[in-house]
């Protein structure tokens, strides 16, 4: 149990580092921003109460909104995408439920389990950010290819952070 | 009440989270007008730090760069050097310069962090009110326009990049001085719009923009960008061009920014008219 608190602690960390130093210095333009940090929350353990999951994502938001200028933005994204979880998981469960043991990663559940899951959080949390950043209907389809072209991306990179770092070592 | 305590709390889930998003929309809320925003952005501390530590390490990487930069610089005031010019002998004239005052101040800085891809962008300075930087003084460098100073701590500037949603620039044509607002659509770092040029105004491909006096924040006379297309806009006799802008929003190391030392008098003195006149 400590050690599950003390590896997402460690992953919270890691992932707001890597997307303020490193995603963010990459430049595809505006149609196609990479919003990796969200893994945080897709990979919460099943077991996580849904208040606690709301908390932590609204404080993943405020972390990445800090470094971003972008006070609330993100932090209002993450919540949906938090609120959203309890439903999708519960939509997207296997008909026995979730086992103890296991996490909400591709190793463990699967690749096509894990695009159902993790595609739809991330289309969640890039279609409230992406509008509320413009804040504004007149660039609607505009806006609307961002946050297809953007959840792409996000979801490509998320896809290449499981691969390479949540190996078995991760998992106790 | 029995029955509305249970309701509550069979769906506190959601209520919950109807609560944090009014957090998050109060925040953003306060976020749009200027002095709210001091306590979440970049020019907070831990992370305009983070920050600096990391333009620290990518400012080796563009060496080469600034330095052609500066080289073409220094030749440039090298040219204005006492001795290049003939000395006139001082018995003949002796002038004590009453007749100008300096209204544009220079302070130069270092950009620690920007960002080019979102719809509204920022760009952070090291430098803050302790060295004399406060909201809204124009920031430039040698190639053109930057942004706006937006909000200051101490030691760090936020500043809302010409890359803004909500940026308007008045800026004009060097040819022939008509001029319009500056704004982003949004689309490309490298181009914004000039809006509002009327239609007997002389334009071209390639001319120079400049921005004007009348943004009462840029001094007038500094390089924009140059005119890439223009149309007319249907039913209006106005132009939109597409301006190519001259800085590269991609490469910030080193800029300048402008202190007015007269847009208190004048800003408060335009107030006072309008109110007088509002009466």
């Amino acid at each position: 149990m400590t050690n599950k608190i003390a590896v997402n602690i460690f992953r919270f960390i890691v992932l707001v580092l890597l997307q303020v130093l490193i995603v963010r210095n990459i430049n595809f333009g505006t149609y196609f921003i990479m919003l990796p940090y969200v893994l945080f929350i897709i990979s919460l353990p099943f077991e996580t109460p849904r208040l606690l999951i709301l908390g932590l994502s609204f404080l993943l938001g405020i972390s990445i909104d800090i470094f971003y200028s972008t006070p609330g933005l993100h932090a209002s994204a993450c919540t949906t995408m938090g609120f959203a979880r309890y439903y999708v998981l519960k939509f997207v469960s296997p008909r026995e439920g979730y086992d103890v043991v296991v996490q909400p990663t591709i190793e463990d559940m699967g690749l096509e389990w894990f695009i159902k899951y993790a595609g739809v959080l991330i289309l969640v949390h890039h279609f409230v950010f992406f509008y509320f950043e413009v804040f504004r209907f007149d660039e609607f389809f505009r806006t609307f290819l961002r946050v297809i072209l953007s959840s792409i991306g996000t979801f490509l990179m998320v896809y290449l952070i499981q691969f390479l770092f949540y190996t078995k070592r991760f998992r106790k | 009440m029995r029955n509305l305590l249970a309701f509550l709390y069979k769906h506190h889930f959601i209520f919950v989270f109807l609560l944090v998003q009014v957090v998050c929309f109060w925040l953003m809320m306060r976020g749009k007008n200027y002095q709210g925003s001091r306590l979440i952005n970049s020019s907070n501390r831990v992370a305009a730090n983070i920050y600096e530590a990391e333009a620290n390490t990518k400012e080796y990487f563009s060496l080469k760069r600034e330095n052609a930069i500066l080289a073409a610089e220094n030749a440039a005031l090298i040219n204005k050097l006492k001795t290049n010019y003939i000395a006139i002998s001082l018995n003949e004239f002796k002038v004590h310069d009453t007749l100008y005052k300096q209204q544009y101040q220079y302070i130069g800085a270092k950009v620690v962090n920007a960002s080019i891809n979102n719809r509204s962008n920022y760009i952070t300075l090291n430098v803050g009110s302790s060295s004399g930087i406060g909201r809204d003084m124009a920031v430039f460098n040698s190639l053109g326009i930057i942004g706006i100073v937006k909000d200051v701590s101490s030691n760090f500037a936020s500043v809302m990049s010409i890359l803004h949603k909500d940026i308007k620039v008045n800026c004009q044509l060097k040819r022939d001085g008509s001029y319009g607002p500056l704004i982003w659509d949004g689309r490309d770092y490298k181009y914004c719009l000039l809006t509002d040029i009327p239609t007997h105004a002389k334009i071209r491909r390639n001319d120079t923009v400049i921005t004007s006096e009348l943004s009462g924040i840029f001094p007038e006379g500094i390089m924009v960008g140059t005119i890439d297309s223009y149309e007319r806009r249907q039913n209006e006799p106005f132009y939109t061009a597409r301006v190519k802008l001259s800085a590269d929003l991609k490469k910030l190391n080193y800029v300048y920014v402008i202190k007015n030392r007269y847009k208190a008098e004048k800003d408060s003195l335009e107030q006072k008219t309008q109110t007088q006149s509002d009466k």
